[in-house]
């Protein structure tokens, strides 16, 4: 859900991979991200609407992540498919790093390219810078 | 009680001036337009802060750990769920959902949320009826580690139709007088057959409050693990 640079990232290397992926973004413009050679669907539809999921076979399947630009929106996705869509393996990316500690504790697993990256960083400045 | 609204556009604005003008309700709206706080700060007394609810940090520092309410009543359903599932993380022992969107309502029932349609009206219908029953009313610090608190039963108290006898009450608490829906207090006694509407002043150790609550209230009232 949500087919921004890392949406359509995730999308096209679980299709390379051999997945059978599905991506859904409400603006159709943003679909077009994805390489020619992808064999997944391309779903036009809000994310945090049942129907749309329903649309994009949200029954049939085995991983949900959610990507979009709002943290609220991929939360409250995120729960939709797990609560009430049953989906077996949900990732939720929340950029701010208070919330995202506060969503993984109500059961959802989360991701904070904030404080993942922020960290990296980090790490890098304490390495000697490479040759 | 201390009362946190998230958003200030109409909702919130007129569950707040209702709310204030009733009981010893404190009360805040956390708004995230500055020019809509500046608009309805004067007229609330300002009771109005700016911020965005759906911040763990604003509702830190809007004291939401001591509220007894917080009502999520902006505009986008998923800032409602986000703002309901923070409070009621930080320990607020009853929060509310507005839904703007009907087929929302199935995910805040399976998140355990309560929830409302929009209108203002059947807001401060669902609190002002259900707050009595799902609140026990500390009254008052004893000695050795006691309190004295007030509870209210409801229809759905498991209390309703027995006497104070027959209820497993926790170690060492007592019910020690009932006011009935007329005000009339009786002592209770072993013909004492306690209804809905009775308010009963029990004298219990502070840590049992949530042996107490299951015992008087029942177990689906609140969310407070």
């Amino acid at each position: 859900m949500g087919c921004g640079r890392t949406g359509s990232m995730i999308g096209a290397t679980l299709d390379g991979a051999g997945h059978q992926v599905t991506v859904l973004d409400s603006n159709p413009d943003q679909l077009r991200r994805l390489p020619e050679d992808f064999r997944g669907q391309k779903a036009v539809g809000n994310g945090m609407d049942g129907e749309a999921l329903e649309r994009a076979g949200i029954q049939e399947m085995d991983a949900f992540i959610a990507v979009t630009q709002g943290d609220n929106r991929n939360y409250f996705a995120s729960q939709l498919a797990k609560e009430v869509y049953g989906v077996a393996r949900v990732i939720c990316r929340v950029k701010d790093p208070r919330r995202q500690e506060i969503f993984g504790h109500l059961g959802i697993q989360t991701y904070s390219p904030t404080s993942a990256g922020a960290a990296t960083m980090i790490e890098m400045l304490q390495q000697p810078e490479p040759a | 009680m201390y009362i946190i609204i998230a958003g200030g556009g109409k909702v919130g604005y007129y569950l707040a001036e209702e709310l204030l003008t009733g009981d010893d309700n404190e009360l805040l709206i956390i708004e995230k337009s500055s020019a809509r706080v500046t608009e309805i700060g004067d007229r609330l007394d300002g009771t109005v802060m700016v911020g965005d609810a759906c911040e763990a940090s604003v509702l830190d520092g809007a004291g939401v750990s001591r509220a007894g309410l917080v009502a999520a009543v902006t505009g986008e359903d998923e800032d409602n769920l986000v703002i309901c599932e923070i409070a009621r993380y930080r320990g607020v022992p009853r929060v509310l959902a507005r839904v703007n969107d009907p087929k929302n309502a199935a995910l805040f029932k399976k998140r355990g949320i309560e929830t409302t349609v929009s209108a203002t009206e059947a807001i401060l219908g669902q609190i002002e009826q259900e707050l009595p029953v799902t609140e026990m009313i500390p009254v008052m610090q004893l000695h050795h580690g006691l309190e004295l608190v007030e509870v209210r039963l409801s229809d759905t108290s498991p209390a309703v139709g027995r006497s104070p006898r027959e209820i497993l009450l926790p170690p060492e608490a007592l019910v020690a007088l009932i006011v009935d829906s007329g005000g009339v207090p009786r002592i209770p006694g072993a013909d004492t057959t306690l209804t809905a509407g009775d308010a009963l002043v029990v004298v219990a150790r502070a840590e049992s409050r949530t042996m107490l609550k299951e015992a008087l209230i029942g177990g689906t009232h609140g969310f407070d693990t």
